[in-house]
């Protein structure tokens, strides 16, 4: 076994328990914000180790397995925050707010954002 | 090669169920989330079946376009499909 | 070598079974959304491993193109629950 394929295989077997620990949370969590957190964060650190260790393991066959997985690597980066940020502000505006209420005020100051912005359109109504 | 007919069988199995869910679905928009899971699967299929040009125009036509000409569908008809349903099609439920 | 990458698929199968148990179960549109978002990053993940197992370098391209156009579906599902399409 070479060096690439030492650290490439490891950089695989952790990449891999991110998404099936990603996947596990999303069938344990018990509210929309968290599956959301476990089945985004989770998988995207997840998917990032796994793609760049498949990269690494191959980088001995040919260079573009490398430039391919890094471009994958920033797709990924980029597209999958912006699909979770629209899903939870989509749950948000329909009022279905987390079950466990923040003793942090600044965990919850959107709430307040929110809810005086409602009563700003009921006022003008 | 029989981790591959192993592969192969489990997404079947999850191609038909998914189909079957969408048939049976009331709830438009979940029938539409059922045919973004059937394109997946059927994306993996074509390419274990080594076409990947097939793969990647499956890729492109059933997990953006389809989608976003059903939801418009959706959008500018109603959700969810019964006649019995009309209670809830004038206040739609909260989901 | 091969083996390592039997053992992620194995792990990938795991974590999508789940996400379709949570597709089926899920009480709210937002729960099966979740799910198919997670079995889109899941899906490109798979794909790049089945290409390093079938040392094919060119298959690494649909795994890039579906990585790309995943993420739209999920944002016009999630425009569409937020009512601002």
């Amino acid at each position: 076994m070479s060096l690439y394929e030492i650290i490439g295989g490891l950089l695989s077997i952790i990449g891999a328990s991110f998404l099936f620990l990603g996947g596990l949370g999303i069938y344990r969590m018990p509210d929309v914000y968290n599956r959301l957190q476990a089945g985004t964060k989770a998988t995207t650190l997840g998917a990032m180790s796994l793609i760049l260790g498949v990269g690494v393991v191959k980088m001995e066959d040919h260079w573009s397995w490398i430039v391919k997985a890094i471009i994958i690597i920033v797709f990924i980066a980029i597209s999958n925050p912006i699909s979770s940020h629209a899903l939870s502000r989509a749950m948000y505006h329909r009022k279905k707010f987390p079950i466990i209420k923040s003793s942090d005020k600044n965990m919850d100051a959107y709430r307040e954002v929110f809810e005086k912005q409602e009563r700003e359109k009921e006022e003008k109504k | 090669m029989t981790y591959l007919v192993l592969i192969i069988g489990f997404l079947l199995l999850v191609l038909i169920g998914a189909a079957i869910y969408a048939v049976y679905q009331r709830d438009l928009l979940y029938a539409v989330i059922a045919t973004g899971i059937i394109s997946l699967v059927l994306t993996a299929l074509f390419y274990i079946l080594q076409a990947p040009d097939v793969a990647l125009t499956e890729a492109a036509i059933g997990v953006a376009l389809t989608t976003i000409i059903f939801i418009i569908t959706i959008k500018n008809t109603v959700r969810f499909e019964d006649e019995s349903d009309k209670n809830n099609q004038q206040k739609p439920k909260t989901e | 070598m091969i083996y390592i990458f039997y053992i992620t698929l194995v792990l990938l199968t795991l974590g999508m079974i789940f996400s379709i148990i949570r597709f089926v179960k899920g009480p709210t549109a937002g729960d099966r959304t979740v799910a198919l978002d997670t079995m889109t990053t899941l899906m490109v993940a798979g794909l790049v491993v089945l290409a390093a197992v079938f040392d094919r370098l060119i298959y690494v391209d649909v795994a890039l193109i579906y990585g790309v156009l995943g993420f739209i579906g999920v944002i016009v599902i999630a425009r569409y629950l937020e009512g601002a399409l």
